[in-house]
């Protein structure tokens, strides 16, 4: 096993046991430099970027929502911390040469067939429920799944158990049980 | 500065999602599918060491907890929808921008379809204020303040389970 840049692939348990040392540092390093503990996370960016977009048609109804007002439309922490995601994964796909073109991944086309359009429909129907779906339980996989158990919290667990067993149980009625 | 330490830890954060490959919907849906483990290994892993760090800092009082409310009907019907689209889309929110960064152009779709579902929580939130957000709320609470236990007997214990658990995952090939 090679953990070198340039190799396409890093054992998980090495790459996982790295993002733990970089959690911990992130909420060091943010503590110290601009007095605020940031654990990882990602869905409230999706609820700023919304924000950001629907500002631009209709500005007073964003300035009335409530949710918007709780959460505080801006450019913050987190949504750079999912800018860099990209650049950070794009990086590591161009040294590992280990990026791949794909409109339709194989299980998907197993079940559904090849149509890039009906793919597209999809993947769009479960990025909106999930998020819905995150933003009712507070969290995703990283802000309760990797944060919030990191912490020991109560709705970290549940949090998790509930998104696995929810995706376990749909995956199988809409894969079946072949998926490869 | 907050914006710059952002983007670095993202990049960071981002590289180490890529070279694990977890960013791709075979790994997401194959761990739904229960063939493949790989996602399960990666983040498990990254919640033992960061248990560990983030007691160890906290203890000495170099850090604050950032606990969020265990309210049970929220985290329960979120966790379900949330699992139901996961399913569907094969990316969770931090791994659909990685995913597209590496080529998987229908995480695009996704993406989209996340932005248009926080529209849609935005415009439901009052009446979920209302409902579900008040239903079994039990505060900011965690695993050793209900068990009565110290914080390292937990971490202790789930470093265990962890082990025996990749053990297993090993011996199965999965």
């Amino acid at each position: 096993m090679s953990f070198s840049l340039f190799s396409a692939r890093w054992n998980p348990y090495f790459a996982g046991a790295l993002v733990g040392i970089l959690a911990v540092l992130s909420v060091v390093v943010t503590t110290l430099i601009i007095d605020k503990p940031k654990y990882l996370g990602a869905s409230t960016t999706f609820v700023r970027a919304s924000g950001l977009a629907e500002q631009l048609v209709a500005p007073e109804h964003v300035a009335e929502n409530a949710y918007f007002q709780k959460t505080k439309v801006k450019i913050d922490w987190q949504m750079m911390f999912v800018v860099g995601i990209f650049g950070g994964a794009l990086l590591a796909s161009k040294l590992g040469q280990s990026a791949k073109f794909e409109t339709v991944p194989p299980i998907w086309e197993k079940r559904f067939g090849r149509n890039p359009t009906v793919r597209a429909i999809g993947a769009f129907i479960g990025g909106a429920i999930l998020l819905f779906g995150a933003r009712l339980a507070s969290g995703c996989p990283s802000g309760h799944g990797l944060s919030g158990n990191m912490q020991l919290a109560v709705s970290g667990l549940i949090a998790l158990v509930f998104f696995m067993v929810s995706g376990i149980f749909t995956a199988r009625l809409i894969y079946g049980k072949g998926g490869h | 500065m907050e914006q710059v330490i952002g983007l670095v830890t993202g990049l960071l954060f981002g590289f180490l999602l890529q070279k694990g490959e977890v960013l791709r919907f075979e790994r997401q849906v194959g761990f739904m599918l229960l063939k493949d483990m790989t996602i399960i290994k990666f983040m498990m892993t990254a919640v033992l060491v960061g248990m560990v760090g983030i007691y160890a800092c906290h203890t000495i009082g170099l850090i604050s907890l950032s606990i969020k409310a265990t309210n049970l009907a929220a985290i329960a019907v979120g966790g379900l929808l949330f699992g139901i689209g996961w399913a569907i889309a094969g990316y969770c929110p931090g791994t659909s921008v990685g995913a597209l960064a590496e080529g998987r152009i229908h995480a695009l779709w996704a993406i989209l379809g996340m932005l248009a579902g926080a529209a849609l929580y935005a415009e439901a939130y009052p009446l979920m204020k209302k409902t579900l957000l008040t239903w079994g709320n039990f505060g900011a609470i965690t695993l050793p303040q209900v068990l009565g236990l110290s914080p390292w007997v937990v971490v202790v214990s789930f470093i265990l389970v962890g082990l025996g658990l990749f053990a297993w995952f090993e011996k199965k090939g999965l």
